[in-house]
């Protein structure tokens, strides 16, 4: 079974197309198959926690909402938090499949061309020098951690372009992983302006945080996730190709240019999106995609809304543990994330080789 | 054999009247003016040397010193993580007041053959030892031990006037994302925060956590159900927080301070300083959690 996606490089022959007839099936399947252990561990998730709550007790509606710890417990805290975790983590890891299609790298995470170190640096500089700013009841982090992404997004894609007008990948790794250096050299310097308090805080905004206590944040993101995954719907056909060769698929007809910005551009909105509801949760993009691949095989028609869904589920379940495991303090999700993740990701290389 | 145990006691003798000499030239050179020119590190001991009458000794502060007034036109020689060695070594000081964690700086320091007095924050036992300490250090033995007594007073004066009234649980909030319930940092069941509400006539929600930060899920917070929110905001780091910011907190409706709007915001540096303010933060504190026994 081949495991990784980079197979064009080293002249492993290409994915044959398929019939549509014969995926279909299998794509159901999948498709079902993830579904339930998405639609599960959500259904699942709000019911554990620290507390102990009823949920005849919360859905009493003769209780008024005022006096029901149960009901706010379940809708304020709980709910909001799954929705959250389920919606960045099939964002992510839908994300990091097309990343590492299209960069043809199966190393490549949504975080590679600099998308969340822009999305950090807007992040810090509204932590840092922005306090005062707030908009009613939103809050100005958010916003400003989505358009340091899309400036960031901005200027690869411009970097990577500047020569003609495909993307160039090589061109798009090396200014994405630049970018990222250049704008954690940044960050470092506006923390070293801040003060203790707003260094602690955006330190933890980087370690991710779901608990976003009210549907405010979730309805901003969720626009721009559906819009995300509605680009993604074309992609699939294209990445099988584009993963293993650019010319060969030019040669079947792919339109190579239009397939690429199509991909750098949905898979950096729904890492945007997910980063400014969320912060950059790490690992997500990286061992979801690859677990999914070793299960279902790399044909992107599956392993693509496969990926969204097993996505949905992992990030709902790391955060179950980092609110539960330690309690009454808790674990910034983006480590659990990455203990759960990094040995992981070592094991699958150590077996590979 | 006499002879040699003669011998013996003679050298134990003056051995020790050497060693009591030494004590007490050493005390006395104490005991004296003390040193001439501080440098400080730590904001909390500049007030504390203000307080004591050192002011005038004090040469230089950390860049986050901003009380007493007289600190402004002092220079500012870096802080806990970037401390200004150079211009530290070129103020000719006698004294240097380090943070605990700032071993590198004390072992440069000392290489030159300048006293240091390092410092770690604490509770309030700490804070008026520390000041005990450092009156000590700097030849202000008896304005520092009649500033912990003026403390102690007045602690003892609010745990005396807050007896015998119910105590709320409360929760005490030292940051939050402005707006939102996201980023919410709580004081521990461990440090001065902690135990100024104690004294103010609180029961800290947190009180078992170990640690002198929390950061509560809004589960946690919804679960904890405290009957008063206080929160401080030291004024010279914030954001804003108008009428607005407090309404983060009416999401969380089943909690008893919210229903029964006993959201506290106090403003100020004096709050989160662990100095020679803290007896008036801590009245601040029980002003806010017992309105009735202060009218």
């Amino acid at each position: 079974m081949i495991t990784v996606d980079s197979a064009g490089a080293d002249g492993t022959p290409l994915p044959r197309r398929i019939p549509r007839s014969s995926i279909r099936g299998r794509l159901t399947a999948t498709l079902l198959g993830f579904g339930m252990v998405a639609l599960a561990t959500c259904a699942l998730a709000p019911l554990v926690g620290t507390t102990p709550i009823s949920l005849t007790r919360a859905l009493d509606p003769a209780i008024p909402f005022e006096q029901n710890v149960d009901a706010q417990i379940f809708f304020v805290a709980r709910l909001p938090r799954v929705l959250a975790g389920a919606l960045v983590g099939s964002a992510l890891a839908a994300a990091g499949v097309v990343f590492q299609a299209m960069l043809r790298n199966p190393l490549a995470t949504p975080f590679t061309l600099g998308v969340s170190a822009g999305a950090s640096l807007g992040a810090m500089l509204v932590i840092v020098f922005g306090g005062a700013l707030t908009f009613g009841s939103f809050s100005t982090v958010p916003a400003a951690s989505l358009a340091g992404a899309a400036a960031a997004t901005a200027v690869v894609y411009w970097l990577a372009t500047r020569h003609g007008h495909a993307i160039s990948t090589s061109v798009l790794l090396l200014a994405g992983v630049t970018l990222n250096s250049f704008l954690s050299a940044i960050i470092m310097f506006v923390q070293y302006l801040a003060d203790f308090a707003q260094v602690y805080r955006a330190a933890r905004w980087i370690m991710g945080d779901l608990d976003i206590g009210g549907y405010d944040t979730l309805i901003a993101s969720l626009p721009l996730v559906i819009a995300a995954f509605a680009l993604f719907a074309w992609l699939p056909s294209s990445l099988n190709l584009l993963s293993v060769d650019k010319d060969a698929a030019a040669a079947r007809g792919v339109d190579v240019p239009r397939a690429q910005r199509l991909a750098f551009f949905s898979a950096s909105l729904a890492t945007s999106a997910a980063v400014s509801l969320a912060g950059p949760i790490g690992f997500v993009g990286i061992v979801v995609p690859h677990l999914v691949r070793l299960l279902v095989g790399v044909d992107h028609r599956i392993v693509l809304p496969a990926s969204a869904l097993f996505g949905a589920a992992f990030l709902v379940a790391c955060d179950l543990v980092a609110r539960t495991i330690l309690s009454p303090v808790e674990i910034p999700v983006g480590i659990v994330t990455a203990m759960i993740g990094g040995p992981f990701f070592l094991w699958l290389l150590v077996r590979k080789s | 054999m006499a002879s040699r145990t003669q011998k013996l006691i003679a050298l134990v003798a003056v051995a020790l009247a050497v060693f009591l000499l030494g004590t007490s030239l050493a005390q006395s050179r104490e005991g004296g003016a003390g040193p001439g020119r501080i440098v400080s590190l730590v904001p909390a001991i500049t007030e504390m040397l203000f307080a004591i009458g050192a002011g005038p000794q004090v040469v230089a502060v950390s860049s986050y010193d901003e009380f007493p007034a007289e600190v402004k036109a002092l220079p500012k020689v870096g802080a806990l993580l970037d401390p200004d060695t150079e211009r530290i070594l070129a103020l000719r000081p006698d004294l240097v007041v380090v943070y605990g964690s700032q071993s590198d700086l004390q072992t440069q320091l000392e290489r030159a053959h300048l006293r240091t007095f390092s410092y770690r924050h604490g509770g309030i036992a700490t804070t008026l030892g520390t000041i005990r300490d450092i009156g000590v250090a700097t030849g202000h033995r008896k304005e520092s031990s009649d500033l912990v007594s003026s403390l102690q007073a007045r602690l003892d004066a609010v745990r005396d006037r807050v007896k015998g009234r119910t105590r709320p649980r409360v929760v005490l909030v030292f940051e939050r994302q402005a707006g939102t319930l996201r980023e919410v940092y709580a004081s521990g069941g461990v440090g001065f925060l902690h135990e100024m509400l104690d004294v103010a006539g609180g029961t800290n929600v947190f009180a078992d956590v170990a640690r002198e930060s929390v950061q509560p899920s809004i589960e946690t917070l919804l679960a904890r159900a405290p009957d008063v929110i206080l929160e401080v905001r030291a004024s010279g780091l914030i954001e804003k927080t108008g009428a607005d910011d407090a309404d983060a907190w009416s999401a969380l409706s089943s909690v008893p301070a919210v229903k029964n709007r006993r959201v506290h915001l106090l403003r100020g540096d004096y709050l989160v300083v662990p100095g020679p303010r803290l007896a008036m933060a801590t009245e601040a504190f029980a002003r806010a959690l017992h309105p009735e026994t202060f009218k």
